[in-house]
C-alpha cells in the first residue's frame, strides 16, 4: 500500500486517530488527514436559541453589508424596524437594505436612518405611504432598485442580489432552527419570500415569539438553512397579518362587481377554459367577485381546474374544498382562511418565490398558468401597464408578481376601474412601465373591454362566445376624456431615484424625482 | 312595445362621480333625483350639476329620467327651467295629486321645448302617486299628458300619508298598487313600482317583484345596483315561457292560413288573448336579449 503511494508520488501523513493517509495520491491533491468529526465548518448545533443583543453581536454585522425581510407580516411586521433601530445604535452605516417589499408601516424608520446614512440602498417590490413619497423627492442618494417578485428570487439565486444576513420574522419555530408560518399568534401561512432568502443568505436567523417543542408541526423553511433562532415578545401585530372573514358581496362596490361579471363571462367564454385549467388572482375585491362567479361557472359546466395560485384568500381555499380544483400553490396567504387551510390540507402547497416566479430557474409554475388577473394603476395605448408610480408620479404601489405572471399566463386580463378619483386609467402612454404590453391581453373596466390587437384568438372568443362588446382601446380612452378630460403630464427632474428592473434583470423603465 | 322599465336606477342629483357612472349598471332607466336624496342647500348647485351630466355624459341608449322637486315647492320651476333644454327622456313628478299639476308642468315643459328648439312632446312624463290624494285622483292623472308614460308609486311616502308603517309584505300599500295599474293600463301606459329598502334583502326583492308583476307593473325603482339583476331575472320570460309562446304563435299561424277557428296546444283551447299574450312575450324576450 506504501509502496504504491509513493509510486503515485504522495506522501504520508497520520491523522489524528493515527491512520497514515495521503496528502496527494494521484490526481487528488490537497488531501485533508481527519482531524475530528466536529471542526469550525462542522457544528453540531442543534439548540440554536440565543438572545436578541447577542446575535446581533454574533453576526459581526458591518458597514455596506445586505439585509433582507420578507413582507409577509405586511402592516402588522415588528421586525424590520426593530432591527434597523439596533443597527443604527450599533452606528453601522451604509447598508443596503433588500426585503421582499416595504408597508406603510415601515416608512418612518427607514425615511429616518436613510437620513442617518444607516441605509444607503434600498432593493424592493414595493414602496408606499411616506417613504414612497420621500423618495420621488430625491430621499436617497442612490436610487431604489424594484423588482419583481420572480425578479428578485432569480437575482438572489445568480448573485446579482447578494444578502448577508436574512432577518427572517417567523410565526412559529423550534430551538433546531425550523421555521413555521402557518402556527402561532402571528401566523402568516406561506413564507414563499423569506424561503429564498434563506437558501441563499450567508447567514440566516429567525426570529419569533413562538418557541415550540421541536419539531414544529409544518415545516416553511427547515433548520438546514438556519444558522440562529430568536425569542421576542412579540413578532407581529396579528390583527394586520391575516385579515378575518372574506368580504360579502354585497360590500363589494358595484362598479367592482360589474367588472368581476365581466372577467368571469370571459373566462367562461375562452378556450383556455376547459378540465385542468389553471388561475391566479390577487385578493381585491374583483378578484373574490370573479373567483364566486367562476364556482357558479365550473359547477354549472362540470369543468374542474389543475390549480390556483396567488395571494391565497378563502374564496380560493373554497373552491378547493368543493373539489373544483386540484392544488392551491400558495407563496403568500392573505387570511385566516388561508392560513388555517394551508396548515390542515394536503392539497395547498406552500411553495417560495423562486418555485413561483423565478425567470431562470428550470420551470416557475407562472409558466403554467391559463389565466391571471391582475391589476392596473395606469394602462397606455400599447397596453403596457403601471403598477407603480401614481398619477402625480410618486412611488405608491408595487411590481409585484405583475410582470411574472402576465408572461407566464396564456391570457393575462387587466382589471382597473376607467376613472380613479378624476383621473382616467388609460394614458397615451404610462408614468412607469412594469410590464410591457406585449404580455397584457385583455383590460376590463366597468366601461368597456378592450383586447390586444395582438389576440385575435380572444377576440374570436369573446364574439363567438360571450354577450360582451369589445372596444378599441383608444376609443374607450376617448370616452372616459370626454368626462375627465385628459390628464396633464407630470413634470420630472432628471434625477433617477428607482431603477425599474424587468423580471430578467433588464432596465424597463425608471422612477424620476418629482418637481 | 314600449321601451323596457324593468328597473330604474335611483342616483342622487348632488354626487358627481355617482352621476358619471350611473349608465354602467345595466339597469333599464337611471333616475336622478333633484327631490328627497339632495339637501335643501344644494338644491340649486345639484341642478347646474345634473344639467351639465346630461349635457357631457354619454349615457347611451338608456332612459335618463330626472325626478323635480314637487309642485307645492318653490323649486320645481328652475328645476325644469335647467333641465329639459337638455332633454332628458323623462321627468318624474312627484307627489302627484291632481291632473291640474300635471298640466301645469307639462306647459311649462311645452314652453321650455319651443325656446329651445326641441321636437314638441320630447320630454316625457311619470306623475308619481304617493298620497292617498293621488290615489283617488290617478285616473285623471294617468290621462292628464299626452306626455305620460308611465305611472309610478311612492310607498314610502304614501305609508306615512296614510298613517301606516311599510312591512314586509306591503299588504298597506295593495290597493294603492292596484289602482294605479288600473288607470295606468286604462291609459296605455306603464305603472312602476316603488323601492324595496333592505338591499342586502335580495330573496324578500325578488319575492316582492314577483308579486308587483303579477298586478301588472313593468318594473321597480332601486337603490342599489345589486338590486338590478334579480329584478330583470324576475321579468324576463323564462326559456319554458318563450317555447310555449312560439308554440302559441306558430300554431295560431298554421291555424291562420288553413282557415281554422279554435285551436289547441298541449290540449289547451287557444283563442285570442293568449295569443296576443304570447306575441307580448316574445318580443318582451327580443328586447331583453339586446
Amino acid at each position: 500500500m506504501q509502496k504504491a503511494l509513493q509510486n503515485n508520488g504522495g506522501f504520508i501523513l497520520k491523522n489524528i486517530l493515527d491512520r497514515d493517509v495521503p496528502k496527494k495520491v494521484s490526481s487528488y491533491t490537497n488531501l485533508e488527514p481527519y482531524y475530528g468529526s466536529s471542526n469550525k465548518d462542522i457544528i453540531k448545533n442543534n439548540d440554536k436559541l440565543i438572545d436578541f443583543e447577542e446575535v446581533l453581536d454574533k453576526l459581526d454585522i458591518k458597514d455596506g453589508m445586505t439585509i433582507s425581510f420578507h413582507h409577509h407580516f405586511r402592516e402588522g411586521d415588528i421586525l424590520l424596524n426593530k432591527i434597523i433601530k439596533n443597527l443604527a445604535e450599533r452606528g453601522i452605516k451604509d447598508l443596503t437594505l433588500a426585503p421582499s417589499s416595504l408597508t406603510n408601516v415601515h416608512s418612518d424608520t427607514v425615511i429616518e436612518n436613510v437620513k442617518k446614512g444607516v441605509i444607503k440602498k434600498i432593493h424592493t417590490s414595493g414602496l408606499r405611504g411616506k417613504l414612497g413619497e420621500e423618495i420621488s423627492n430625491g430621499l436617497m442618494g442612490e436610487p431604489v432598485i424594484i423588482r419583481s417578485h420572480g425578479g428578485r428570487a432569480g437575482a438572489i439565486e445568480t448573485g446579482r442580489l447578494d444578502i448577508d444576513i436574512a432577518f427572517i420574522a417567523a410565526p412559529t419555530a423550534d430551538i433546531a432552527g425550523n421555521v413555521s408560518g402557518a402556527e402561532g399568534p402571528s401566523a402568516c401561512g406561506a413564507l414563499g419570500y423569506a424561503a429564498v432568502d434563506a437558501r441563499n443568505a450567508k447567514k440566516t436567523v429567525a426570529f419569533t415569539d413562538n418557541i415550540v417543542d421541536f419539531p414544529v408541526k409544518s415545516i416553511s423553511i427547515p433548520q438546514r438553512l438556519v444558522d440562529y433562532v430568536v425569542e421576542v415578545n412579540q413578532i407581529g401585530d396579528p390583527s394586520k397579518i391575516a385579515k378575518g372573514a372574506l368580504r360579502k358581496s354585497v360590500d363589494t362596490p358595484p362598479k367592482n362587481m360589474i367588472v368581476a361579471s365581466k372577467v368571469a363571462e370571459i373566462i367562461r367564454g375562452s378556450r383556455y377554459f376547459k378540465e385542468d385549467f389553471s388561475l391566479q388572482t390577487g385578493s381585491g375585491s374583483i378578484s373574490l367577485e370573479t373567483i364566486s362567479l367562476l364556482k357558479k361557472i365550473m359547477i354549472e359546466k362540470e369543468i374542474t381546474g389543475s390549480f390556483l395560485m396567488g395571494g391565497i384568500t378563502s374564496g380560493h381555499v373554497d373552491l378547493l374544498e368543493n373539489g373544483l380544483f386540484k392544488k392551491i400553490f400558495d407563496t403568500q396567504s392573505f387570511d385566516i382562511g388561508a392560513v388555517e387551510s394551508i396548515n390542515k390540507n394536503k392539497l395547498h402547497l406552500e411553495i417560495d418565490a423562486s418555485d413561483y416566479a423565478n425567470p431562470f430557474n428550470k420551470g416557475p409554475l407562472v409558466n403554467n398558468l391559463d389565466f391571471v388577473i391582475l391589476s392596473a394603476l395606469e394602462i397606455d395605448l400599447d397596453f403596457n401597464v403601471n403598477v407603480l408610480t401614481g398619477s402625480d408620479g410618486v412611488l405608491r404601489g408595487a411590481s409585484g408578481g405583475h410582470s411574472d405572471t402576465a408572461f407566464g399566463s396564456n391570457i393575462s386580463i387587466i382589471v382597473a376601474p376607467s376613472i380613479r378619483g378624476r383621473m382616467p386609467t388609460i394614458k397615451e402612454s404610462v408614468t412607469t412601465v412594469i410590464t410591457p404590453g406585449s404580455d397584457i391581453d385583455i383590460l376590463v373596466t366597468e366601461r368597456g373591454i378592450c383586447v390586444n390587437p395582438k389576440r385575435e384568438d380572444i377576440k374570436e372568443d369573446i364574439r363567438k362566445n360571450t354577450s360582451l362588446d369589445i372596444i378599441e382601446i383608444n376609443e374607450l380612452k376617448e370616452k372616459i376624456e370626454s368626462i375627465t378630460k385628459p390628464a396633464n403630464s407630470i413634470e420630472f427632474k432628471d434625477n433617477i431615484v428607482g431603477l425599474v428592473e424587468y423580471r430578467d434583470g433588464t432596465i424597463i423603465d425608471v422612477v424620476r424625482e418629482i418637481k | 312595445m314600449s321601451r323596457l322599465r324593468r328597473s330604474m336606477l335611483y342616483l342622487p342629483g348632488n354626487i358627481p362621480s355617482m352621476l358619471q357612472d350611473a349608465h354602467i349598471y345595466g339597469s333599464d332607466s337611471i333616475l336622478i333625483d333633484l327631490e328627497d336624496s339632495v339637501p335643501l342647500s344644494e338644491k340649486d348647485s345639484a341642478r347646474i350639476l345634473v344639467k351639465n351630466a346630461l349635457d357631457n355624459i354619454d349615457y347611451g341608449d338608456i332612459e335618463v329620467t330626472i325626478r323635480i322637486n314637487p309642485i307645492h315647492t318653490d323649486f320645481y320651476v328652475d328645476d325644469l327651467k335647467t333641465i329639459v333644454a337638455s332633454k332628458p327622456d323623462a321627468i318624474r313628478i312627484p307627489k302627484s295629486e291632481t291632473a291640474e299639476q300635471i298640466k301645469k308642468v307639462d306647459d311649462l315643459i311645452s314652453k321650455i321645448e319651443k325656446e329651445n328648439n326641441i321636437e314638441a312632446g320630447y320630454v316625457k312624463l311619470m306623475p308619481m302617486i304617493e298620497t292617498a290624494k293621488g290615489v283617488k285622483n290617478v285616473h285623471d292623472i294617468a290621462e292628464a299628458s299626452m306626455r305620460n308614460v308611465a305611472l309610478t308609486i311612492g310607498g314610502e311616502d304614501l305609508a306615512t300619508d296614510l298613517g301606516v308603517t311599510r312591512t314586509k309584505g306591503s299588504e298597506e300599500i295593495f290597493t294603492a298598487r292596484s289602482l294605479i295599474v288600473m288607470a295606468a293600463k286604462a291609459a296605455d301606459i306603464d305603472a312602476l313600482d316603488t323601492i324595496y329598502s333592505n338591499v342586502k334583502d335580495i330573496e324578500g326583492l325578488k319575492k316582492e317583484t314577483k308579486l308587483i308583476k303579477k298586478l301588472g307593473f313593468s318594473g321597480k325603482a332601486v337603490i342599489h345596483p345589486n338590486q338590478i339583476k334579480p329584478i330583470h331575472n324576475v321579468f324576463n320570460p323564462t326559456e319554458k315561457e318563450i317555447n310555449e309562446a312560439i308554440k302559441i304563435v306558430n300554431a295560431a299561424k298554421e291555424a291562420e292560413e288553413k282557415g281554422l277557428g279554435a285551436i289547441t296546444v298541449n290540449d289547451k283551447m287557444i283563442d285570442y288573448p293568449i295569443v296576443e299574450r304570447a306575441q307580448k312575450i316574445l318580443s318582451y324576450a327580443e328586447s331583453t336579449s339586446k
